[in-house]
Order: C-alpha cells, then sequence, then structure tokens
C-alpha cells in the first residue's frame, strides 16, 4: 500500500502537478494495479535473465549519415512550437 | 472485398473519386452518431482518387491498394494533418512527416479517408478515454466498440472505409476487430516500422491492420511490412507477397488449443461455445487439434501492467508543453510568473487524460530508485519465462487457437469506473505482445443479446514472422463459414 506522499513524490517525479484530492484517487487506483502485479511473485524466476528484446534483434546499426529534410518538414517542427522567436522554440527561464 | 474493387477500378466499372465519393457520403450519414472519425480529409482524398483514374485512363500498372479509401488511427502521423492521439495535448499538432506505413501507402496511391478515433494515447480498451469522443459500436450503438482502435474497428464494420489501420500494443487491434466483427490482425513484433506512430510502449506496439476479410489484411500486411532505417527492430525484409500465401491447405496443421484459456472464470459460455465450434470446424477441416498448456500464461496481464507503463511514462515524457501541442504557457499569458517547470507541471496536469496520468504516475514508481528490481526487471524475467513457454509449445504446434475476448461488446460506461476491470479484456490478446508473436482476430459467430447479435472473435497466434502460416488457416476458417 502506498502512501498519501509517495504518491505525490510520484507525481512529482512524472512532472504531474495534482491536487490532495487527486493524490487520494490516485493513492487508491496504483495500490489496487499494485496489489495486482504482486502476482509476478509467484512465478518463478531463479536463473532467468531478463529479456532486453522479444525478437533477439542486437545492435542493430546503420550508416551513420545525415538526411536533409525539406523546408516545408523544417517549417512544420517550428510551427508546432507553442512558443516561439523566429525559428526558436522559445522557454521559460529555468530559475 | 479489396481484389474485388480493384477489379472494377482497373476496368473502369467505377471511378476511384466515385468510390471515395460514396464512401464520404456513408461517413456524413453515418458517423454522426458512431464517431468513428476524428478528423477528415476530404479534398485532398477526392484530389488523389482523380489522380489514380488518370492513371487507369492512361492505362499505367496500378497497385491492389491503388485508388482504395482507408482510414488511419490518428496516432498514425501524416504529413500536413493533425495527429491528436485522441488526447487535448496535442489538439493542434499538425504532423510534419509521413509514418513510414503512410509513405509505404502512398507509394500505393491509398486514399486516406481521415483520422480515426482512439483511447487517448491508444490507453483503453473502449475508446471511452478519448479525449474527445466515444465511439460506438455500429452492431449495437449502446455498446462499446472495444479499443484502443475502436475508430478504425468502427469504420470498417459501419463501411465508412475499406480497410483501416491501427495499432495493437496489448490487443487494441484484435480486440475491437472482435467486438465489431471485422479482421484484426497484429503482426510479429518487428515486422512493421513504428516510425511515426505515436508511441505508447515501443517494445509492444505494432501498426496493424483491420479489414473486412482475412484477404484484405493480407494485402495490406504486404505493404506496410519491411525493414526500416527509421526504426531499427524492423529486422526482416518485406518481400512476402501475403495474399499469395492463402493456400487453403491446413490438412497438415497442429493446431494447440491452451486449456488455461477455457477454464478462465471469466469467459462468456456463449463466447466459449462459438470458440469450440471454431476448433471442430478446424478438426473436420484435417487440422489436428492438440491440448497444451501455457501456465506462464496467467502472469501474462501482470506483467504487461509492470512493462506497458514504465514503457509509457518514459515515451510521454516528451509531452512536456515546450516542443508541441498544448501548452499552459498560452493561456497563462505573458504576465505570469512561471519557470520552466511550472510549463512542465501544468501542461501535463491539464492536457493529459486520467487513464493516460495513471499510467505515467505507475510507470514513474516502478522505475523509481528502489523499485526497479521488484517490479521492472522482475516483469522482464516474466517475459523471457513466457517467450521460453512459446517457444516450446510451437515445437509441438504451429498455431495457438483461442477466444479473442472473454467477453462481447461491453455497454458504454459499463467498465469506466473500475479501471482493472477494464484491463481485463485484454486478457487472451496481451500475450502475444508479451511475447511478440502475430496474432489474428477473425469472427467466429454471434451472440444474440437483446435483439441484438453481437459479434465475437475467435484469435489465432503464430509463430514468429509466421504470418503465412496464420493467414491461411484464418482465411481457410473464414472461407468454410
Amino acid at each position: 500500500m502506498l502512501s498519501k506522499q509517495q504518491v505525490q513524490k510520484i507525481a512529482n517525479l512524472a512532472r504531474i502537478e495534482i491536487t490532495g484530492e487527486e493524490a487520494e484517487k490516485y493513492l487508491k487506483e496504483l495500490s489496487d494495479i499494485l496489489g495486482f502485479v504482486e502476482k509476478l511473485n509467484e512465478a518463478d524466476t531463479d536463473g532467468i535473465e531478463p529479456i532486453a528484446h522479444i525478437t533477439d534483434a542486437k545492435n542493430e546499426t546503420r550508416e551513420d549519415k545525415i538526411i536533409e529534410y525539406s523546408e516545408e518538414t523544417k517549417t512544420g517542427i517550428i510551427k508546432n512550437f507553442p512558443e516561439k522567436k523566429d525559428r526558436f522554440d522559445k522557454v521559460k527561464a529555468v530559475f | 472485398m479489396i481484389r474485388e474493387l480493384h477489379q472494377k477500378l482497373i476496368n473502369q466499372k467505377i471511378t476511384s473519386e466515385k468510390l471515395t465519393e460514396d464512401y464520404f457520403s456513408r461517413i456524413e450519414k453515418k458517423d454522426p452518431e458512431i464517431k468513428a472519425y476524428l478528423s477528415l480529409n476530404k479534398e485532398f482524398s477526392l484530389d488523389k482518387a482523380r489522380a489514380v483514374d488518370k492513371k487507369i485512363k492512361n492505362g499505367e500498372e496500378l497497385d491492389l491498394l491503388a485508388g482504395i479509401p482507408c482510414g488511419i488511427k490518428d496516432n498514425i502521423c501524416i504529413e500536413g494533418l493533425p495527429a491528436t492521439a485522441g488526447s487535448k495535448i496535442l489538439e493542434n499538432y499538425i504532423s510534419p512527416y509521413d509514418a513510414t506505413v503512410i509513405k509505404k501507402l502512398k507509394e500505393s496511391d491509398s486514399i486516406f479517408l481521415g483520422k480515426t478515433n482512439l483511447d487517448e494515447f491508444a490507453m483503453g480498451s473502449s475508446t471511452e478515454n478519448s479525449a474527445y469522443q466515444t465511439t460506438k459500436n455500429p452492431r449495437d450503438t449502446s455498446r462499446v466498440p472495444g479499443g484502443s482502435s475502436g475508430g478504425s474497428a468502427a469504420a470498417v464494420a459501419a463501411e465508412m472505409c475499406v480497410y483501416a489501420l491501427g495499432s495493437d500494443t496489448g490487443g487494441s487491434v484484435r480486440q475491437p476487430a472482435s467486438f465489431c466483427g471485422v479482421v484484426g490482425l497484429k503482426p510479429t513484433y518487428g515486422l512493421v516500422s513504428r516510425f511515426g506512430l505515436i508511441a505508447m510502449a515501443s517494445s509492444l506496439d505494432q501498426i496493424s491492420p483491420i479489414a473486412k476479410s482475412v484477404e484484405d489484411a493480407a494485402i495490406v500486411l504486404t505493404r506496410i511490412a519491411g525493414k526500416d532505417r527509421k526504426d531499427a527492430t524492423t529486422i526482416k525484409s518485406g518481400d512476402t507477397i501475403y495474399e499469395n500465401c492463402l493456400t487453403g491447405d491446413i490438412k497438415k496443421l497442429k493446431i494447440g488449443v491452451p486449456k488455461e484459456y477455457f477454464s478462465e472464470g471469466g469467459l462468456d459460455p456463449k463466447v466459449r461455445k462459438l470458440a469450440e465450434e471454431a476448433i471442430k470446424k478446424y478438426e473436420k477441416m484435417g487440422a489436428e487439434i492438440i491440448e497444451i498448456s501455457l501456465p506462464s500464461g496467467e502472469y501474462a496481464l501482470a506483467t504487461y501492467y509492470i512493462i506497458m507503463p514504465c514503457e509509457v511514462s518514459s515515451n510521454l515524457a516528451r509531452f512536456d508543453g515546450i516542443r508541441f501541442g498544448q501548452s499552459i504557457e498560452k493561456e497563462m499569458g505573458l504576465n505570469e510568473n512561471l519557470i520552466l517547470q511550472d510549463i512542465y507541471f501544468k501542461s501535463r496536469a491539464k492536457y493529459l487524460g486520467k487513464e493516460v496520468k495513471r499510467r505515467i504516475m505507475l510507470g514513474t514508481y516502478a522505475l523509481s530508485a528502489g523499485y526497479y528490481d521488484r517490479y521492472y526487471a522482475k516483469a522482464q524475467k516474466v517475459r523471457a519465462l513466457i517467450k521460453k513457454e512459446f517457444e516450446e509449445t510451437f515445437e509441438k504446434v504451429d498455431l495457438i487457437l483461442g477466444p479473442t475476448a472473454p467477453t462481447p461488446a461491453f455497454k458504454i460506461g459499463e467498465k469506466t469506473e473500475n479501471p482493472l476491470e477494464m484491463y481485463l479484456s485484454d486478457i487472451y490478446t496481451v500475450t502475444a505482445n508479451i511475447a511478440g508473436i502475430p496474432a489474428i482476430s477473425i469472427p467466429c459467430g454471434n451472440v444474440r443479446i437483446k435483439e441484438k447479435d453481437l459479434p465475437v472473435g475467435l484469435q489465432l497466434m503464430g509463430k514468429w514472422f509466421d504470418e503465412e502460416t496464420l493467414l491461411s488457416a484464418a482465411h481457410t476458417l473464414e472461407q468454410s463459414a
């Protein structure tokens, strides 16, 4: 079972602002799901390595080459910036 | 259906323009009630259709999909069109590029009618988590179409497109196909490029066709499969012509039936009966039915509900109000004394939906310091266990058969209050994503509830990259109906 402080801490790590009321709700819902996944502890995984890739793909490489995109694509990316100055993405101060 | 339409087009019995117009008029008539589409692409579609008609007139050779109208799930990017992923946080987003599957379908001269509804970021089993609308099941509009690709499945079922693309992370194409009475095919992980699919859980996601028939699904798969330098997990070249593999020969086929899939407490007896009838049909047609056991399967859903949210928490970190989508900054004005971090916290709080936040929180917790081994590492070990069990099973059988979902379509609102109960509707489908194997849902009959015939899907699962056997067996059963 999680505590309300833990829920607030998780929300902080996830960068999501939550109200005290929401924290209560998450507390119950997350605890329910965590209770459900406890089932995994019944599985005997002694000597089993955690799987990294399901199709056994390993170090798939490709040529390290710059691919030019059209001006249209570049402008399309810039248009999606919520705030911009010229062709730059404008952000708030860090501190 | 695609083959017949193709013949009609090249024999000039119908034009692509007329065909496309017919689909739009059906959408205009039916979609105000069904709500399968989030946005339409009418002008561009008709232009494209006229261009295909011109090619036909000029006697150019055309691909099977040329001039055929389709629907695309709104988490797959088409250049110049919205891609909301069903979320408010991407409300104004216009994709600046094509997903690889879209690029490929454009090479086939496909017509994209519009973008279909989904649970927000593909997280859900009913489309009720869409931030925009709940799609209704065309067979019974008081019921859900399934999810998360519910818009795509409903659009195909209601003939508002010939075929559609969805994405399948834990059953998101097969479960809605089952609920709407159409075919849903999840390919092997790594067969179809995920570039341009708005990621939910990258080790589980696959773009998947939804169609009226197995042959149609095979035709679409042939066109979208293959290695892509933009998705390093695509490891198989795309040279198989899947629609040519539907041989109808199932005499030497060994079909495994896991006893666990039929002893499940939540399995509706009517669904069980239809699946058992399909088993008998296969037996009658000469396939060998073998009872098998997949004991680790009972851990699949729990494994899924660790791995998926962990990957979600990481993938969705990009929705922070900075580079694209909605930002709180616009709303709060320039005078507010906000710093960068406030933009993250407030944008995510306001524009992400409940289920999405719940999964981000769950994944963040499971990956946080001190809990990693207990949850994520453990789940990856169980995933290895499940994979091993499938490897051993596929030494004995060619395919595994069972129901797609434990019940037919449920009522709108029936499961929204309890997330865990909603998760259980994926109990039979998540395993294929966990193991990375291909799986298909095909209609296997209806159950009658309150004077409505509700469709039921049968699921077949195959060996890694052996879509040929899977599609052929599914096609044979479909033809016997």
